[in-house]
């Protein structure tokens, strides 16, 4: 008698599992058919990198190197150079791998001057994989990207034509070694 | 002219349409088998609350192409250690055993490949042999993964053939007939699900085993035995016994129609539509069993087969007999 109650709840609670899982068909599917309906994706996704330039139209890259340092994949490489005009550093070429590029954002960290960042940009594909190696042509925009106000000469206390030392935002004027007033 | 004419006499001309209506039943099955891959991705997505492949051609409809020009270009390597006559031979085995059982279900009125007196019995001495496919292909792997799938094979057939048979049996005694067609047209009035219900569900628990899908999938389950008796199987040869599988789902779905489901009765609408209808119900319900339960272990499989499912077969055939012979007594 018990095992034919026993087989009995058995097969009941079979068919409620079956109807259980019929009934999700008619659920919200997780699935997000991509192409055609983009994910969200939040501002600090890690994607594609640029490089960004300041208020007043200049490219933030001083090129120091922090970022190729960092770079745990050796994906980034510059070479510095120096603006006769104004004293300012710039780096004269830069190159990204992406199919190197993990995306991992230390770049954007070690950045002083807030020039590399990452954007929410993932759709990086091509047939040829010497195109996944971005110029600085290819990596340069015209905006400042996620800082809108920072500009790193106009803070620093690093001299360049026009701004000698002192002159920066918040910036004391240089002490006088050869001077004995306090 | 009329030498040639002379030739196409009424027999050769029935013969022709009879090859016809095989080489197109043959067709038709194979390619709704196949089509079966893609159904069953898509169900089962639904189900788990994915979308499936719904990329290739309208609703993901070529996924099945693809698939099969995947499987086509995979290399089909045959490892030195297997007994390589027998090795090929299974997989050819599942496929031709499979189909064959098609050639005594009625499609609709006229509408099969022959109308056996002893159709029941053909099939099921058809479907016995259809599992040496996968004792065979066990045993000649040579290794232990596929030898364990085939000997649970070899065990759980065993176990469901022998209430399957007995499970069919309540409707041939009602019918009277072994033949498929007396079968479905004595289900003109009443479909034999409503009388022989115990019949139905063991049937269907049998059909489960039978193609060796989940819940009872033992002889290849993946969890345990990597891929089972398939495991040492690549490209085409993996293909035949996937196709066979799948083969297999529609077979067993149009015999549960056929037996007690009134395979092509139903109104309105043509018998083949109705066939095709209540046949693509029961492969998806075999897709819904994948979808919602667990696999038992093959001991429990074996118990409930001759403890439980062969006493309630043999009690079904006795109460049935016992009626239609009271009945015919009056």
């Amino acid at each position: 008698m018990n095992d034919i109650k026993r087989i009995l709840i058995g097969f009941w609670s079979n068919l409620v599992t079956l109807w259980l899982i019929f009934a999700h068909l008619w659920r919200h599917k997780d699935t997000v058919n991509y192409p055609e309906e983009m994910p969200y994706l939040p501002p600090r996704y890690r994607g594609r990198i640029i490089l960004t330039r300041d208020p007043d139209g200049d490219e933030r890259c001083v090129a120091c190197n922090l970022c190729a340092a960092v770079c745990p994949v050796g994906c980034i490489s510059l070479q510095k150079a120096e603006r006769p005009e104004d004293g300012r550093w710039y780096p004269e070429w830069f190159r990204i791998n992406f199919s190197r590029c993990i995306y991992c954002g230390f770049c954007e960290e070690a950045c002083p001057t807030a020039a590399i960042q990452l954007t929410p940009d993932f759709e990086l594909a091509e047939y040829d994989r010497q195109n996944m190696v971005y110029e600085k042509e290819h990596l340069l925009i015209s905006g400042t990207g996620k800082y809108h106000d920072y500009n790193f000469y106009r803070v620093a206390g690093m001299s360049i034509a026009g701004k000698p030392k002192g002159a920066a935002e918040s910036e004391a004027q240089p002490i006088d070694v050869k001077s004995l007033l306090p | 002219m009329s030498a040639i004419a002379a030739w196409f006499t009424p027999e050769v001309i029935a013969v022709l349409i009879g090859m016809v209506k095989a080489v197109v039943i043959l067709l038709v099955v194979i390619i709704a088998s196949a089509w079966m891959i893609w159904v069953e991705r898509r169900l089962l997505g639904l189900w788990q609350d994915r979308w499936g492949p719904n990329r290739v051609w309208w609703l993901g409809i070529g996924q099945v192409v693809a698939d099969m020009v995947k499987i086509f270009m995979k290399e089909d390597w045959i490892p030195k250690f297997v007994d390589k006559p027998v090795f090929i031979l299974a997989p050819a085995i599942a496929m031709v055993m499979t189909l064959l059982a098609f050639a005594v279900i009625p499609i609709a009125p006229g509408w099969r490949i022959i109308d056996l007196n002893v159709g029941v019995l053909f099939f099921l001495a058809v479907l016995s042999l259809s599992a040496y496919a996968v004792m065979l292909g066990g045993w000649a792997s040579n290794s232990k993964y596929a030898l364990f799938g085939g000997v649970r094979a070899a065990a759980q057939m065993l176990s469901y053939e022998v209430f399957m048979g007995l499970a069919m049996m309540g409707v041939v005694i009602q019918a009277g007939s072994f033949s498929f067609d007396t079968i479905v047209e004595a289900q003109t009035g009443l479909w034999y699900v409503v009388p022989q219900f115990l019949g139905f569900i063991l049937f269907l628990l049998a059909t489960i085993a039978a193609t060796h899908r989940a819940p009872f999938d033992i002889p290849e389950a993946e969890q345990e035995l990597t891929a089972g008796f398939h495991t040492e199987y690549s490209g085409m040869k993996f293909g035949m016994f996937f196709v066979a599988e799948y083969i297999s789902i529609t077979l067993m779905s149009a015999l549960v129609v056929t037996l007690f489901f009134g395979g092509w009765h139903g109104p309105l609408l043509p018998p083949v539509v109705w066939f095709c209808l209540k046949t693509g119900l029961f492969m998806c319900f075999f897709i819904l069993l994948r979808a919602a339960l667990a696999r038992p272990r093959y001991d429990q499989f074996m118990e409930s087969g001759w403890k439980v499912m062969l006493p309630l077969a043999l009690l079904n055939v006795l109460v049935t007999g016992g009626i239609v012979v009271a009945l015919a007594a009056h």
